[in-house]
């Protein structure tokens, strides 16, 4: 029951953020001549693509939880 | 023993998002086709007295034109050691039969039980292509395979991200499916059997064998997990872009790990039994993952938070940083701090009682226990003429397993339970 509840309201918190987001669209963001910044290859959000995979790697057979960046996978990560 | 994770797909819908969002600067570029990139690198993670693994990773991606997009990867790992075996330490020497059935490995007074002669190597390759398919829509696919001594794992994914407001906003959504097949050494052990050891009490090996076979079960072990990924990504101004992940997660099939024990003590905290662990045949899980990028006139920062629970009742929050600091129009060094927590699943018993009521699931496997892990890094890097870069990161990483309110009776307070684990991550990598 209480694992519902705090289920429900992380829906809706994400729920929230989500409509926060799409709604605030409209006065956030740049203009196509104003990404000399965010174009730049170490903007991309997975600029440290290797190292991300691999780190993925460790922490999926270290610790309980994995994904949220990507898929979480399968894999039994035993050892 | 897959250890693997599908990443290709978040890796190509970034890409995507990416390319959506510099599709306005790179417009003239884009239109022919581009050179193959190649990111390699070759890392090493070692803990004391544990597990060692070497990884190289060799990542292949072309843009054939227009933004279709191919990128291939091959990944070659060998591993030696284990973790703990979840058995308790003990005040004398303990004797177990090794997961083959084929001899035995002791563990010395007060020593933490783990069997260090496990090995295996793993070569895991994946594709992803991705295209733009309609107007502002971008669709990704693509199959992974991932194959170690014994372990398979399938996958496939697709996934779909359509940008809206001149591109400063993009939403994705997108479904993985795995099937896994794992083979153990030994054949898998039924769940909360006893481990058969040979103390001398077999009139000759081959009743040993019978007894050792009857704990074993024959059908296979599988599999299948899907999941779900829906995601926001968010220009936020000239310097700042943020992103939205929620996912989903349901695993079904064979969720045990074969290789972990559970001690049976008693009163005193003496060892009367091991057993093979067991959990449930089902989990689902769900996240939320923030990401923000911005850039300063001194560097980038790159800061992510993500908040896990699942159906086993582990809840867990993750918080990732890096700053990348420019040291010369060629050259960076980039500090990196990551904290993790998690709680303990509501089937994790670090050790059982004698004479309590066995349970349908349990685990002593201290990664499903109470947690709290850092990492500290440091990488440093520096771009070469056409494109080469070239750069090398060393961490380190701890983690400090906890007692989730466990009383530990009689011999068993004056052992270390809970060891913290020290690892060391170095890494060198060569893109061109």
């Amino acid at each position: 029951m209480l694992i519902q509840l705090t289920k429900k309201r992380l829906i809706l918190a994400a729920t929230l953020v989500a409509s926060f987001t799409l709604n605030g669209c409209a006065d956030l963001g740049v203009k196509p001549w104003q990404r000399d910044l965010l174009a730049k290859d170490e903007m991309a959000l997975d600029a440290e693509g290797i190292d991300i995979g691999l780190d993925d790697h460790i922490y999926f057979s270290k610790e309980a939880t994995s994904g949220g960046r990507s898929f979480a996978g399968g894999g039994c990560g035993c050892n | 023993m897959q250890l693997t994770k599908s990443n290709n797909i978040s890796a190509s819908l970034a890409a995507a998002a990416c390319a959506l969002l510099n599709s306005a600067v790179q417009a003239q570029e884009n239109t022919q086709a581009n050179e193959w990139q190649f990111d390699t690198a070759i890392l090493y993670y070692g803990e004391t007295d544990r597990v060692q693994l070497g990884e190289g990773v060799f990542n292949a991606k072309k843009d054939f034109g227009d933004e279709h997009i191919f990128n291939g990867k091959i990944a070659i790992d060998t591993l030696t050691g284990a973790s703990a075996s979840g058995a308790v330490a003990q005040q004398g020497v303990q004797t177990f039969t090794r997961p083959s059935g084929n001899g035995q490995y002791v563990v010395n007074a007060g020593e933490t039980p783990l069997d260090d002669t496990f090995k295996d190597t793993r070569v895991q390759l994946s594709a992803q292509w991705t295209q733009p398919l309609w107007e502002n829509i971008t669709g990704s696919t693509g199959v992974h395979l991932s194959k170690e001594y014994d372990y398979l794992s399938l996958g496939v994914n697709g996934s779909l991200a359509r940008d809206f407001n001149q591109k400063n906003t993009t939403l994705s959504a997108g479904v993985s499916y795995q099937y896994d097949s794992i083979d153990p050494v030994g054949e898998a052990p039924t769940g909360l059997s006893p481990m058969v050891v040979n103390n001398g009490q077999f009139s000759d090996e081959s009743a040993f064998e019978t007894a050792f076979n009857a704990t074993r079960a024959t059908d296979s072990k599988d599999k299948n997990t899907v999941d779900l990924l829906l995601g926001v990504t968010q220009v936020i101004n000239r310097r700042m872009l943020m992103q939205f992940n929620y996912s989903y997660s349901i695993a079904d099939g064979y969720l045990t790990d074969p290789y972990k024990l559970l001690s049976v003590v008693n009163t005193e905290g003496v060892t009367q039994d091991i057993l093979h662990e067991n959990r449930p045949d089902k989990r689902t899980k769900q996240s939320f993952y923030w990401q923000t990028k911005y850039a300063s006139d001194y560097g980038i920062a790159d800061v992510s938070y993500r908040y896990a629970t699942d159906d086993w009742d582990i809840d867990s929050h993750t918080l990732d940083s890096r700053f990348r600091v420019k040291l010369s129009d060629n050259s960076y060094i980039q500090p990196h701090f990551r904290y993790y927590q998690q709680s303990a699943a509501d089937f994790y018993q670090p050790f059982l009682i004698q004479g309590s009521l066995l349970p349908s699931v349990a685990s002593a496997d201290y990664r499903l226990g109470e947690m709290t892990a850092y990492t500290i890094g440091l990488k440093y890097g520096q771009a070469l003429d056409n494109g080469r870069e070239w750069a090398v990161r060393l961490e380190y990483y701890q983690q400090s397993p906890k007692n989730a309110g466990f009383e530990e009776p009689g011999a068993l307070q004056g052992l270390d339970l809970y060891p913290s684990i020290d690892a060391i991550i170095a890494q060198v990598s060569y893109s061109f």
